[in-house]
């Protein structure tokens, strides 16, 4: 994995006062992104408008293309032309986007996708958050496949999280997402953005061998396939069907458990990795509260009411929600008294926290429709309720 | 903590109003201002508010539920919005465009006539830094210095001086309000 | 043919095509194959820089043409191959990029992305083979098929309203659009050679036979037949008027070169315009400044 500093030129360092939308974009281009192409969809078109408006300066393209569809598509491709390049939607276009994101999981396209939330299905509510498709970034498009996923909580994590994502999409060759939501990307607040020099960026895993020796999927020591670009000469094919290491269609079952499996273990035998988590008080804790996003702010509140209330509860908050965790919750599992899973869905993350829990303890799970956040008090009556 | 909601009618730079006293507030008063705003269908409506939760460590709710300060630069977001102010609150209002009934509990109320300053001083536009000057000298929740260094960016650069004019102007007159207030109490 | 002719075409050939990949999935006769061998033949001759061409193709028969063909080639989504050579152009501008795919994708679920990248004109060559149906689903009907040939899903006829592609094409914003047919490969091989040579967005529709649904299904009888079709109702009119250029169910097929002409293109007006906006702050996109 080669490191190198941001480019002074995308990163516009000192202190801010930015909503998370924003902040996106100035994480995008410190982290290097110089190509943009999306669809405008409340609530995250800011995103989209910033990147337009500071990309001239900066150097690269951005492009309004007709649909998220497009958008996706030529992500994938100008990431095949050596850019590094990222798109922002909200629910229905993050659904438009399925197809293709299957095809970059494919074609192990290191790319980064950030889904504001809103509250759905349908249109459903185009201007108040939601954390309703934290399942459907993970399952959405067909086929067996591993994503990495990341939740912000603040602006400043919008712009943290960001060069995190790309960082990870480089490193693992994978879509990353950053499932933000409508409260975190409208909200503005103060985003600190450090000098170039101390930003880290990990470079693309360029291929520099001879150039007809190039194999676009045969996995290095660290399972990890070499990347180029087209125009350098390697002559190489890609495709979303099922492939050999050459690249080329190889239509059986053999291949199918080469190829799905890959694209599968780097994630999950890399999950330790990549898992970021937020744990506060769990040593001695009775009860576990696991949030993510806008959430786990309103939750630190009600735990903060309970702490005082004499409960002994602990936090951990999933900054990385794909992978999911499951080592360490299924370590918890064993001597915590009950799981407290609050999220702005009818029950989504708290599934995985049920699946690794294996009914060792109750998971108490704070359903929430959508279109506000929770109220405090709400997770801690649930605190409460799990402790007696 | 405390918790502040701006609301007028749309184009009256309301949104503006949040933005320059949360970024005071978090870039240049050492405070954790998260500023919110509503969008969509009924920030089209002609009631048009931000709203700023304000507190020396991190803010964990970031919405309001009942402002301590609530600034009304129109008759309809002060019917709107009063109701939720605290009963200990403080309201600010525009004086020629919103009549206030008498009011409740312990809230004090001001009023500025933002409006007509700022036509005074060639510009109906700027009423919002009048009341923000207003509003930084009647709540002192915000330094004068920092609100002006929030200025930059927020404001069109050929306007920053007209800009820094209206707020002084709000200002000096909430200090003349307030030293009015206390000198009946001294004698 | 003589020798030295059969040997200049074999060669290249060779170099130009994935070897490690034929035999190749087309059925006997299928028109699609020699369409590549056209495209082959422009490459050949127009001498670009093939290290810096690049192409793509989307989902279907024709689809296929991206993995047979040694270019960076890129083996995409149904319908998606423009907006991917979109990105793909905008990111590398020093590439030559050329879509190859059917009409199902280009015209049908790609549609929307033909206009749009047409009216931006965007700098690539889309290469659409025109068969009449959705041949790698089985011969369903498609926005193409004339008006009442019949397709699988359309067993008594086709009773829509099919498109002509190259009025789509210019009405669109294309600066070079052209038809021809599986018959004309010396003619294809040109406008494919004089697109090649050419920036912005350039469209090429080539009527190919799909011998083993669209043929057998309307009962046109095989390759041959359906290459004596177009040598019969073939009608070369350079410059005609797109509107006049529809094809009805085994009618006149009006081919030919029917708009050449230079426009600028999006990395040209983006450059231009914001040249012209931002001033001395804005460095052309894409372009060397050494
Ligand atoms: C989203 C999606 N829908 C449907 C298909 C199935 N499909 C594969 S190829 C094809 C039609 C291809 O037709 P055309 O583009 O004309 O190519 P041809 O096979 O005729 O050369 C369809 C519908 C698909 N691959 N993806
Ligand atoms: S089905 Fe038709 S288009 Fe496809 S390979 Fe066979 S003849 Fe060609
Ligand atoms: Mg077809």
């Amino acid at each position: 994995m080669k490191k190198v500093k941001a480019d002074p030129k995308g990163v516009l360092t000192g202190a801010h006062y930015l909503d998370g939308d924003y902040a996106l974009a100035e994480g995008a281009l410190a982290a290097g992104c110089r190509f943009f192409a999306g669809y405008p969809i409340t609530p995250s078109t800011e995103t989209a408008e910033r990147f337009s408006e500071r990309i001239p300066s900066v150097g690269g393209v951005f492009i309004q293309m007709e649909d998220e569809i497009a958008s996706i598509a030529a992500l994938i491709g100008a990431v095949w032309g050596g850019k590094k390049a990222m798109t922002v939607t909200s629910g229905p276009g993050f659904s438009l986007m399925m197809e293709n994101i299957g095809l970059a999981c494919m074609m192990e396209t290191p790319l980064v996708i950030a889904n504001v939330q809103r509250g759905g299905p349908s249109t459903g509510l185009p201007t108040l958050t939601g954390q309703q498709d934290m399942m459907q970034v993970k399952w959405g498009s067909h086929g067996d496949y591993e994503i990495i996923a990341l939740c912000p909580d603040s602006p400043q994590e919008c712009f943290d999280l960001c060069i995190d994502a790309f960082n990870l999409s480089e490193i693992y060759r994978v879509p990353t997402f950053i499932m933000a939501d409508e409260c975190v990307g409208h909200m503005h607040e103060k985003v600190v953005i450090p000098p170039a020099e101390e930003i880290e960026l990990v470079e693309r895993k360029w291929f520099k061998g001879p150039k007809d020796k190039y194999l676009p999927y045969k996995p290095d020591k660290d399972m990890i396939p070499f990347m180029v670009k087209a125009g350098d000469g390697h002559r190489f094919h890609t495709t979303g069907l099922t492939h050999d290491e050459r690249g080329y269609p190889a239509l059986n079952a053999e291949f199918q458990e080469v190829c799905v499996r890959h694209l599968v273990e780097k994630i999950r035998m890399n999950a330790d990795k990549i898992i970021k988590l937020e744990e506060d008080e769990i040593d001695n804790a009775e009860i576990i509260v696991i949030s993510y996003g806008i959430t786990s702010r309103v939750t630190t509140r009600a735990v903060q009411q309970a702490r005082k209330a004499g409960i002994k509860v602990g936090t951990i908050r999933l900054i990385t929600v794909w992978p999911f965790p499951e080592k360490r919750i299924k370590e918890l599992a064993k001597k915590i008294k009950a799981f407290v899973v609050p999220e702005i869905n009818y029950g989504q993350i708290v599934r995985e926290v049920e699946r690794c829990v294996e009914g060792q303890a109750p998971v108490i799970h704070i359903p929430h429709c959508g279109g506000w956040v929770h109220d405090p008090d709400e997770i801690f009556k649930a605190i409460k309720e799990a402790s007696k | 903590m405390s918790e502040i909601r701006f609301s007028g009618f749309g184009g009256q730079g309301i949104i503006r109003c949040g933005l320059i006293a949360g970024k005071a507030l978090s870039l240049f008063d050492n405070k954790q201002a998260t500023m919110t705003q509503s969008f969509g269908p009924e920030a089209r409506g002609s009631a048009c508010s931000s709203q700023l939760v304000v507190s020396d460590d991190r803010v964990l709710y970031p919405y309001i539920s009942a402002p301590e300060i609530l600034i009304s630069m129109s008759q309809e977001a002060y019917e709107k919005y009063e109701p939720e102010l605290r009963d200990d609150g403080i309201l600010l209002i525009d004086k020629d465009l919103v009549k206030s009934k008498p009011s409740r509990g312990k809230i004090k109320t001001y009023s500025v006539p933002s409006t007509r300053f700022a036509e005074e001083l060639g510009n109906r536009i700027i009423a919002n830094l009048v009341m923000l000057g207003f509003f930084t000298a009647i709540t002192r929740i915000v330094s004068p210095e920092a609100m002006k260094k929030a200025l930059p960016g927020l404001v069109p650069g050929r306007f920053l001086e007209l800009n820094k004019k209206a707020f002084d102007k709000g200002y000096e007159y909430g200090k003349k309000i307030l030293t009015e207030e206390k000198k009946p109490k001294k004698k | 043919m003589k020798e030295e002719d059969h040997l200049e075409e074999k060669n290249p050939m060779e170099d130009l095509l994935r070897m490690d990949r034929i035999p190749h999935i087309w059925c006997p006769g299928c028109g699609i194959g020699t369409v590549v061998t056209s495209f082959a033949e422009a490459l050949r001759k127009s001498k670009i820089d093939l290290d810096k061409t690049a192409i793509v193709s989307g989902i279907g028969c024709t689809g296929r043409v991206a993995g047979y063909v040694k270019l960076d080639s890129f083996h995409t989504t149904h319908g998606r191959a423009i907006p991917f050579a979109t990105g793909l152009k905008l990111a590398n501008p020093e590439l030559k990029v050329i879509v190859f795919s059917g009409d199902g994708d280009i015209a049908g679920i790609g549609g929307n992305h033909f206009i749009h990248a047409a009216r931006r004109n965007m700098d690539m060559i889309v290469i659409c083979v025109n068969n009449f149906n959705y041949a790698m689903t089985g011969g369903q009907v498609a926005a193409t098929t004339p008006t009442t040939a019949n397709a699988s899903t359309a067993p008594y006829g086709n009773y829509e309203y099919s498109f002509s592609l190259p009025y789509l094409a210019e009405a669109s914003g294309a600066t070079y659009v052209a038809r021809w047919t599986a018959l004309h490969l010396r003619r294809v091989a040109k406008s494919m050679q004089e697109a090649l040579g050419k920036r912005g967005f350039s469209f090429i529709e080539v009527i190919t036979p799909c011998v083993t649904l669209y043929a057998r299904r309307n009962r046109l009888g095989d390759g041959l037949n359906l290459m004596k079709y177009y040598y019969e109702k073939s009608e070369i009119q350079h410059g005609a008027d797109t509107r006049t250029v529809d094809i009805s169910y085994q009618g006149k097929l009006i081919v030919g070169k029917f708009v050449d002409k230079e426009k600028p293109t999006f990395l040209d007006c983006m450059n231009e315009h914001l040249g012209k906006v931002l001033g001395d702050k804005y460095k052309s996109y894409g372009v060397s400044h050494e």
